[in-house]
């Protein structure tokens, strides 16, 4: 054992083990990594709080980690490095991020439930970063655990023996020391030159209101130094190390990190745009190349942010800037909306990406939004040639003048019990995807590739693939490069005039379902109005659907005698309230909950 | 200023419609004795109290005040103090209405009548939960007329659950056929709280009611009934006074339990249920319950807004000039210096009201 007073000592590198779990939502990854904090003592068990990685409150409803956190334990005379990754598709750049950071991985799999798509992409990242990968099937106590038929899928899949496939029960403890030895037996430890200079990656940043940016690293080469001159390579920016330390999970200052280390930095940075996971951190007076793999973030899914209380514009914009200082991934400008007013256009890594961030807006800020629908970004040929991209329908130039739209694809992977392969097919075919793969992966076992525009991946792929397969399908995907679709736009119209947060580009063969859609949809929603509202879909100038809001005839209290006076009043009074809150498009009042409802995608 | 009216409610039934929200209840006959008692011991102390001059119009309003016996009637009616023109008006049940009655009520002082009519057709009484037949409705009406009743009136409703057009159109044909001064027509409302409200298959079709409106507007001004509010229509020298004293923001007095009164922008009411009024009062308290108090502004603009609902309509020049222009067309017709609602905007009063007031 080390020490066991305040400062842990810096072991040898040959003690050292950096490692992270990969394993999909709900295969226990977060129980695996309480059971393992309990088994070093690094956690005292009163204070246990489950599922300790997961910090953050959406994270443990969601069972997802969102934001990356390590931990470092002590086991058997060893340090052992957990590096925690995100579980979700749209965090693939953070995995690899994590993935850089180690030189195994334990791959934890649901042994009644078998490998899923994610975590099988995640683990192809791995061994392609040639990391060790020690294969486990958890949940081994559920009787509908099949241990014997997942190990040896597991072979199959990955070429690990079924014989080398540890099992758990990260519930009851069965078999975790007996996994902690196999990390400490089988995955090798980190290599690093402790003298040379300084190259530390970042691997997560988060913002802290007390002590600004506090950032996870991983120290490849040389020594990172508490008050040293410090230079983010990437940002091009130079910071003083104000305190360096690693997490016992709770943060614990140090002198110094040695090669292998993985600990947290503070540098009294105010934007974690400025270390954003991948960045290198080198000396000042010493510097040293930049880490290879680092990457800006892109988004892939864009949609326009508006606040129900036109007030409330200012506050989202405070809210958007604070976000952003704990979450660099995702971008916003101001933008106007004929229906919605101002409000702001932001990209997302991906849907889930999108609703985390819709949801915090909401929950932490405590504001009240309404989102259009997401888009994709379009790469545009005019006529005369010029190329332009747009992520925002209302962009979109008159069809006269578009020689040519191409649209983002993906490939997508999907594993799923051979039973549903039919219904599956049938999504994937009316989604525009091509097939790509169609394999077995065991008798009940299938692999679907098909190649699908993002566009329609993004409208609810996920769910319907979920509702379809009684979720036991599981996705996974990666860009698959931009080709030329015959595309439109339709617009919607009330009373005559375009209302910009209902336009949307679809393939035109899907042109004239989405437009009836819309149209009967608003019908319901638009109150009648003193006189008849059409309602129409277009695209270019040609009508595709229409109805119509007929003109109300009777608003009115019958009776009005002495009590009836103070009702009429109030009445009319909480009516002329409701009016205010209506926004008015081409004379028409609209209120807010009818754009809210239009907008969302459940149907 | 017209002289002050005075409400007097009578909460009591014999079995409960299920569309009303009125404060009555079914179950509370024992309570009819030490109730008409509480009002008079009320009148009387409010009389001092609040130094009422005499009132111009009385109305009974329920509930069924045809509950009530004509002699505890006449026993409120003596204890106010009453105009010599005064109009004293009771709202009746068409089944409790014989000559007996009648004369009895005479007696007492009672002016005018309002029946409970509702609907001349059986099926339409029974989805209202109504318990006559129209042919109490014949016999009571050619007895009022016997009896030289100075006005009378029938209430009405449109819009029960199966209620045809045809069917309101044969109601109003009945009714008209018994000659009565003065008909007040309401759209069935459905209220909170009510059966009614937890029964959306049976809650009434703005368009429907519309449609009934139109119609009852057109036969009954054809009649030689004129509209004079948006629910009444009567013969000239027939409206009711009583209630033209509510949409002249006139001053009213409230007695009963759950009856509202009016004195120069103040308005309160009084306990919500009979069994408290009745303790208050025998207790030497105030029955009061609550009230609120209208500054200038707030009355100004209801002031409009009742205006609004009536035949007299509203000044022109009290109106923001814009407000009328962004009018839609064909709700308002001005007359002279006063703007007046037509058909179509009385059936959209509330948003005429909201737009210009």
């Amino acid at each position: 054992m080390f020490d066991t007073g305040a400062v842990p000592s810096t072991p040898p590198i040959d003690r050292l083990r950096d490692l992270c779990i990969i394993a999909h939502i709900d295969h226990g990854k977060s129980t695996l990594a309480d059971r393992m904090l309990e088994l070093c003592g690094a956690v005292d068990p009163r204070d246990m709080r489950a599922q300790y990685l997961d910090s953050m409150d959406l994270e443990r409803e969601r069972g997802i980690t969102i934001k990356l956190q390590s931990v470092r334990l002590e086991y058997r005379d060893h340090v052992v490095n957990l590096i925690d990754t995100p579980g979700h598709v749209d965090f693939g750049y953070e995995v690899s991020r994590s993935l850089a950071a180690c030189e195994g991985a334990i791959l934890l799999v649901d042994a009644s439930q078998g490998i899923e798509a994610q975590t099988l992409a995640n683990c192809y990242l791995a061994i392609e970063h040639d990391l060790e990968i020690v294969a486990a099937l958890n949940k081994i106590d559920l009787p509908a655990a099949d241990p014997d038929r997942y190990a040896a899928e597991i072979e199959k899949v990955l070429g690990i023996p079924a014989s080398e496939v540890l099992r758990i029960s990260a519930k009851t403890g069965e078999g975790v020391p007996e996994l902690l030895d196999a990390v400490l037996d089988r995955i090798p430890p980190p290599v690093g030159d402790a003298e040379a200079p300084l190259q530390a990656l970042i691997f997560d940043s988060h913002y802290d209101q007390y002590r600004g940016v506090i950032s996870s690293v991983r120290v490849v080469n040389g020594t990172l130094r508490s008050g040293a001159k410090i230079r983010f390579v990437q940002a091009d920016a130079t910071h003083d190390a104000e305190e360096i330390g690693v997490r016992t999970p709770s943060n614990t200052p140090v002198g110094s990190l040695g090669p292998g280390e993985v600990g947290y930095l503070i540098a009294g940075i105010k934007d974690v745009g400025e270390a954003r996971s991948g960045e290198t951190v080198t000396g000042a007076s010493r510097p040293a190349p930049a880490l290879e793999g680092y990457r800006e973030p892109k988004p892939m899914v864009f949609c326009g942010l508006y606040p129900v209380e036109g007030d409330d514009f200012p506050a989202l914009r405070e809210a958007l800037d604070k976000l952003r200082l704990n979450d660099s991934s995702f971008t916003f400008e101001p933008e106007t909306s004929g229906a919605l007013g101002f409000g702001f256009r932001c990209g997302f890594l991906g849907l889930l990406h999108m609703e985390i961030i819709r949801e915090r807006l909401e929950r932490e800020f405590d504001l009240s939004l309404i989102a259009t629908a997401p888009s994709v970004e379009y790469r545009v040929t005019r006529t005369n040639g010029e190329e332009i991209v747009i992520d925002n329908p209302s962009e979109l130039p008159p069809a006269v003048e578009i020689e040519r739209i191409e649209e983002p694809f993906l490939t997508c992977t999907i594993l799923t019990p051979t039973t549903y392969t039919g219904t599956l097919m049938d999504l994937c075919q009316s989604r525009r995807g091509e097939m790509k793969k169609l394999e077995y992966l065991s008798p009940e076992r299938m692999e679907l590739v098909y190649r699908i525009p993002l566009a329609e991946v993004v409208m609810d792929f996920f769910d319907h693939m979920k509702s379809r397969t009684q979720g036991y399908a599981s996705l996974d995907y990666e860009p698959a490069g931009y080709d030329a679709s015959k595309l439109v736009k339709v617009d919607i119209l009330l009373n005559s005039v375009p209302v910009d947060a209902f336009s949307t580009i679809v393939h035109k063969d899907k042109a004239y379902d989405y437009g009836r859609r819309m149209t009967e949809k608003l019908r319901e929603l638009i109150p009648r109005q003193m006189f008849d509202v059409p309602i129409q879909a277009a695209i270019g100038g040609r009508f595709i659907a229409r109805e119509t809001v007929k003109a109300k005839r009777k608003d009115v209290l019958a009776k009005c005698y002495g009590g009836d006076i103070t009702r009429k009043r109030k009445l009319l009074e909480k009516q002329k309230e409701g009016k205010r809150r209506m926004k008015n498009i081409g004379r028409v009042e609209v209120p807010q909950e009818a754009f809210i409802s239009a907008l969302r995608l459940d149907d | 200023m017209t002289a002050p009216g005075a409400y007097v409610h009578v909460p009591f039934c014999r079995h409960r419609c299920d569309y009303c929200a009125f404060a009555t209840w079914t179950d509370r006959a024992h309570l009819i004795g030490p109730y008409v008692d509480a009002v008079c011991r009320h009148i009387e102390g409010d009389l001092t109290a609040s130094g009422w001059a005499t009132f111009g119009s009385v109305f009974f309003g329920g509930g069924t005040p045809s509950l009530l016996d004509p002699g505890d009637l006449g026993r409120i009616i003596r204890a106010l103090p009453l105009a010599a023109d005064a109009e004293v008006t009771i709202e009746c049940n068409p089944e409790d209405l014989d000559a007996e009655r009648l004369d009895r009520y005479l007696e007492a002082g009672v002016t005018r009548l309002s029946v409970g009519v509702q609907s001349m057709v059986p099926r339409a009484l029974e989805a209202l939960g109504r318990r006559h037949d129209p042919s109490h409705v014949l016999v009571a009406a050619p007895a009022l007329h016997d009896r030289g009743f100075q006005s009378w009136n029938v209430d009405l409703i449109y819009g029960a659950h199966g209620e045809s057009v045809e069917d309101w159109s044969r109601t109003l044909d009945a009714v008209l056929e018994l000659d009565p001064p003065h008909v007040s027509a309401y759209a069935l409302t459905v209220e909170a709280g009510t059966p009614l409200a937890g029964d959306a298959g049976r809650h009434p079709d703005d368009d429907d009611l519309a449609e009934k409106y139109e119609l009852a507007d057109r036969a009954l001004a054809a009649s030689g009934r004129p509209w004079y509010e948006i629910s009444n229509w009567a013969r000239p020298g027939h409206a009711c006074r009583h209630n033209r004293c509510y949409w002249a923001q006139g001053d009213y007095a409230a007695f009963g339990c759950a009856a509202h009164g009016h004195r120069a922008g103040h308005r309160w009411w009084n306990l919500r249920t009979p069994d408290r009024y009745v303790e208050a009062v025998a207790a030497g308290m105030s029955p009061v319950a609550g009230g609120e108090h209208l500054d200038a502004e707030q009355r100004r603009r209801e002031g409009l807004e009742l205006a609004l609902r009536t035949r007299d309509g509203v000044p022109v020049a009290s109106l923001p000039p814009a407000a009328l222009d962004e009018l839609p067309a064909g709700l308002v017709e001005v007359e002279g210096d006063r703007l007046v609602l037509t058909v179509r905007g009385r059936l959209l009063a509330n948003e005429v009201a909201m737009r210009l007031v």
